[in-house]
């Protein structure tokens, strides 16, 4: 036991926490798309899985055969387009159910993904990841993280933009009411399919810095990216509501996505600084996501429900009993 | 007008839940009409109205609205030229925005929805003016979320969402069913104001057989998914509900047994 307390060193805690600003940064942008899908949409994405895996294969061929960095990044993007685009064609062109259509494109990018790669997994030379803006490497960790940053940053104020926009408002109103947004003259298939696309872009732009960020890309890279953005969703929700309450608002929300994001993967250091198996923490995260998603539903059960009811009525059945016998 | 000419419809083709819900309806408005249109339960009023609406194509048969046929239009390009107040209070609104927003989004309709601001400082002015006419209060609550609104609130802001973009019909399908008897004469007697104001041209499904005489210039009756009573100005200032029952029978062959009628 002793010992064990013993191995725990702080410094590695700190150095384990700057890390995970960096991952939460990156991951942050996965948060973002999976917000615009699953927060303003109201579609359950399954694509992201598929596509952060894409966009991280991409850009990693690409650096190999010779591109530049940022380009790849760039193509990563619109890779992710394409892979949203075409699962919003299977829900709006062919009636094929949301979550149907994203478990679809997710499994055949599977197949799509180790063509790109060739084998399980590619490693960028160290020659070429010495241009990288992204590293995870310790000497670069600073200026990685505050690059990032700024970029997600940017990406925050262009989506938040986007969202206020004629275009972005008829998005919106999609997700929350597709009867009224269509009596509005809102081409709603055509909003789902933009909005996905949107969203699997800066999943696969997020894929796509990762595998910069670890100089390599495996097949495997997108397992669980979706739980893994919407428990990032989900608590900055709840921080966010926490700190802000009434003053919510778009800009505040999308800002706290990608501190969702980082605090996801705080949490994830600790558990492994404290030497927890950290393949545990999948289901300690599928645990806490599903709790949070059922506490509106819990509350709501908690104000009236059958059983409650029941159980009242009995005990006051129980005391009219009671006085009935005195 | 609007102009509908001998349109078809059948639902559940080919299973024992076959349903013949619009059987060759014709029917012309004149610039300015404000028809209610009232029949029994399945008679294909809010077919009719969803027909021209484009919620989905039509078996067979004709739209026009100003002598262009709209029929091979979908629901959302007949937008441009439509404005909807359904029954249920919760469809007309985007629960998650707020009134501003519905609004701005309302008076886009029709147009191309590009990378302009959705909401310019120019436009709540004028939004603030027409929320005022109302008379409930919500221009002081333009960054209110529409969800906390009550139904009643949501349905007159419906109204002019579906009013404040000018459009060539205004289409109510039972839009006061769901409301307390005071809300629903509330929202009628808007309704009024809306469509003399703008000088729209107006077609309203009702239940209520005093409602569909006391509002509108015009009375049609269907049954069976037909037109079968049509009634001008000068009869209808004449006519009492039992006239509207007694003529019903007449021309349907069946009473017009409906209890949402009778106690309405």
């Amino acid at each position: 036991m002793l010992e064990y307390f013993a191995s725990l060193k702080f410094p590695a805690l700190m150095n384990n926490c700057t890390g995970a600003v960096g991952q939460g940064l990156i991951w942050g942008l996965l948060a973002l798309g999976i917000f615009l899908s699953f927060r303003m949409l109201n579609i359950a994405d399954m694509t992201v899985d598929g596509s952060f895996a894409t966009g991280g294969v991409v850009c990693v061929m690409l650096i190999i055969g010779g591109w530049n960095p940022n380009a790849a990044l760039i193509v990563s993007f619109f890779a992710g387009l394409i892979c949203g685009a075409i699962t919003g064609l299977l829900h709006a062109a062919l009636g094929i159910p949301e979550i149907l259509s994203g478990i679809l494109t997710q499994f055949a990018l599977y197949a799509v993904n180790l063509n790109i790669l060739g084998k399980a997994n590619q490693t960028l030379p160290i020659v070429k990841q010495r241009d990288l803006l992204f590293r995870a490497n310790t000497d670069f960790l600073p200026r990685t993280i505050l690059i990032t940053a700024v970029f997600v940053g940017v990406v925050i104020a262009v989506l938040y933009w986007y969202l206020n926009t004629e275009h972005g408002s008829g998005l919106r109103a999609t997700g929350i009411n597709e009867k009224m947004a269509r009596a509005q003259g809102i081409n709603t298939k055509a909003m789902k399919v933009i909005g996905l696309a949107l969203a699997d872009g800066l999943v696969a732009l997020s894929g796509g810095i990762y595998s910069q960020f670890y100089g390599s890309a495996d097949i495997n890279i997108g397992r669980g990216a979706i739980v893994i953005g919407l428990a990032s969703v989900i608590i900055g929700d709840v921080v966010c509501h926490a700190i802000f309450r009434k003053r919510m608002n778009l800009l505040l929300r999308l800002v706290f996505v990608v501190v969702g994001s980082i605090i996801y993967y705080i949490v994830q250091a600790f558990v492994i600084w404290l030497k927890l198996p950290s393949d545990d923490m999948k289901l300690l995260i599928a645990i806490v996501v599903a709790l949070f998603l059922a506490v509106p539903n819990l509350k709501q059960a908690r104000l009236a429900s059958f059983s409650g009811l029941a159980r009242r009525n009995a005990k006051l059945q129980e005391q009219k009993g009671g006085e009935g016998n005195a | 007008m609007l102009e509908i000419r001998e349109l078809y419809k059948t639902f559940n083709i080919g299973t024992i839940n076959e349903k013949h819900a619009l059987n060759g309806v014709s029917l012309k408005l004149n610039p300015g009409d404000f028809v209610t249109v009232i029949g029994g339960n399945g008679a294909g009023k809010s077919t009719m109205l969803n027909a021209v609406a484009g919620v989905w194509p039509a078996d067979s048969g004709m739209i026009l609205i100003d002598g262009e046929d709209i029929s091979g239009k979908s629901e959302y390009q007949r937008a441009k030229f439509l404005g909807r107040v359904f029954q249920d209070p919760m469809i007309g609104t985007a629960a998650d925005m707020s009134i501003l927003e519905n609004l701005a989004l309302a008076a886009r309709r029709g147009q191309r929805r590009g990378l302009r601001m959705g909401v310019t400082r120019a436009e709540i002015s004028k939004y603030k003016e027409a929320l005022y006419s109302l008379g409930l209060g919500l221009e002081e609550r333009l960054t209110t979320k529409v969800g906390l609104l009550s139904g009643g609130q949501r349905q007159a802001l419906t109204l002019l969402m579906a009013t404040i973009q000018r459009p060539k019909l205004l289409l109510l399908d039972e839009h006061t069913a769901a409301l307390d008897p005071k809300t629903a004469a509330k929202v009628l007697s808007l309704t009024r104001q809306l469509v003399n104001e703008n000088k729209l041209t107006a077609l309203m499904v009702t239940h209520n057989m005093k409602d569909a005489l006391q509002y509108g210039n015009r009375t049609v009756m269907m049954s069976d998914g037909r037109i079968i009573v049509d009634i001008d100005r000068e009869n209808k200032m004449r006519l009492k509900v039992d006239d509207l029952l007694r003529l019903f029978e007449t021309h349907s062959g069946s009473a017009l047994v409906n209890d949402r009628m009778l106690l309405g």
